[in-house]
């Protein structure tokens, strides 16, 4: 249906093939959290590996950061509807993750599991071959406390919910169990390109 | 709740029946749904604009009135100068244009209906709206919860749903609110003329009879960083501080 007397900004047309439907570019950063910003000492960090209930390896934060090293460039897309373009990240790729802990496809599904008790499912075949990553550093600095520091999944994608902030863990599942947002009415699987923004759609 | 979203998360075309001027930035639109929802208080809906080419531009907006049977539901749109969509509310809609959405959405900033523990809600700006909701519907249900309101605004002529939350301050049991003027004095008591900070939360706080059982905050993300901290400094758990931030 068309709005009557709207034309809208549709600026920077030259960059209209990176938009998803329904989407618009920002500049700034805009920070989007259900609650309270925690706060995590790095000395206090660790990452658990888990296939189902089963813990399978756990790393402090100097051990993770000796993990090979991922660099990825990619745009962003918020479910609120904004998209930023390039966004420069640094982190530990999923695949390195399973390799040092000496794993390959433990089950299809995982769920991601943050200090604040957020929680985010991601299918193995998103987060594997490079799609996704630990995040430690966004534009070359450490991951500001409120982007997730020290530390989030990025699964770049996906909409910027499956990328989960103050990431503590990842756990195989054996079916594809819903996370927080998705356990409240968002997509399960939240691919932009289709506009899988919530349950049904 | 998941599955009344799921449900009713259809686009719908609804009709602007009214349109009130409520600060100099700010304007409620009264819309009247095709398909009558049951939101509960705190959720939002989303607005798809389109334009003649096809192009869309999609916005998520607070619903401010009380869960209701009524087909109507109001939304406070604030004018942002650099906005895509707000401006198209402010200067072009008028009443009777039809605007899609769907809704209701949103499952986790939610007025807790089953709680006897205090509320504290503490807003900025338009970040009120999804807490006027859950004054309103706290007086349409007679609920008798007790509730404080934190809303910091610029000046007292941008205090959205001033006049009416003056009225519910006199009228509602166990209703306490201050006002925050950041750049004009407050010429009540009870007001304050600064900026939010724990202090501020603290007084407000203990206006309720006892302790908030939960807090729920809206608006920037800096006044929602100040606000966390200071309800967290208050002893609530993070697990029962709720947030919705806009975006800058």
């Amino acid at each position: 249906m068309v709005t009557r007397g709207f034309t809208g900004r549709q600026s920077g047309s030259e960059q209209l093939d990176r938009i998803p439907p329904g989407q618009h570019l920002v500049d700034n950063f805009p920070v989007l959290t259900a609650g309270p910003t925690p706060r995590i000492d790095p000395a206090d960090w660790t990452f658990t590996l888990k296939v189902g209930p089963r813990p399978v390896k756990a790393w402090s934060w100097s051990e993770f950061n000796v993990l090979p090293r991922t660099r990825m460039t990619r745009d962003i897309h918020c479910v609120t509807s904004w998209s930023k373009l390039n966004t420069a990240w640094e982190g530990v790729a999923v695949d390195d993750i399973l390799a040092d802990a000496g794993l390959t496809a433990p089950t299809p599904f995982a769920l991601a599991h943050c200090y604040d008790g957020y929680s985010t499912n991601v299918p193995l075949a998103d987060l594997a071959t490079g799609k996704a990553i630990v995040a430690l550093k966004y534009e070359g600095q450490p991951l500001p406390r409120d982007h997730g520091g020290p530390a989030r999944l990025l699964v770049p994608h996906l909409y910027f919910w499956k990328s989960a902030k103050w990431v503590n863990g990842l756990q195989f599942t054996e079916r594809d169990e819903a996370g927080f947002w998705e356990l409240r009415g968002y997509h399960m699987y939240g691919d932009p390109w289709n506009e899988q923004r919530y349950t049904n759609d | 709740m998941t599955e009344a979203i799921a449900a009713t998360a259809r686009w719908q075309r609804c009709t602007i029946v009214e349109i009130a001027t409520r600060t100099p930035a700010i304007k409620s639109f009264f819309l009247r749904l095709s398909e009558t929802f049951d939101h509960a208080a705190g959720q939002h809906v989303d607005v798809r604009l389109t334009a003649p080419n096809g192009y869309t531009a999609m916005r998520s907006y607070s619903i401010a009135s009380a869960p209701s049977d009524s087909k109507v539901i109001e939304l406070a749109v604030e004018r942002l100068p650099d906005g895509e969509v707000s401006p198209f509310f402010h200067d072009v809609a008028q009443v009777g244009d039809m605007i899609e959405l769907r809704g209701p959405l949103g499952g986790h900033f939610l007025w807790p209906g089953s709680s006897n523990k205090p509320v504290l809600l503490i807003g900025a700006g338009s970040g009120v709206v999804p807490l006027m909701a859950m004054i309103r519907h706290r007086k349409a249900s007679g609920e008798r919860v007790p509730v404080a309101l934190s809303l910091s605004s610029k000046t007292w002529g941008d205090v959205l749903f001033r006049d009416e939350l003056l009225e519910l301050e006199m009228s509602l049991p166990n209703f306490a609110l201050a006002l925050a003027l950041t750049r004009e004095r407050a010429t009540r008591r009870t007001d304050f003329s600064r900026r939010i900070d724990a202090r501020m939360v603290a007084d407000v706080a203990a206006r309720l009879p006892e302790s908030p059982g939960c807090a729920f905050v809206c608006g920037s993300n800096a006044f929602v960083e100040i606000a966390v901290d200071a309800a967290l400094a208050l002893g609530l758990e993070a697990g029962v501080i709720k947030t919705e931030r806009y975006g800058a």
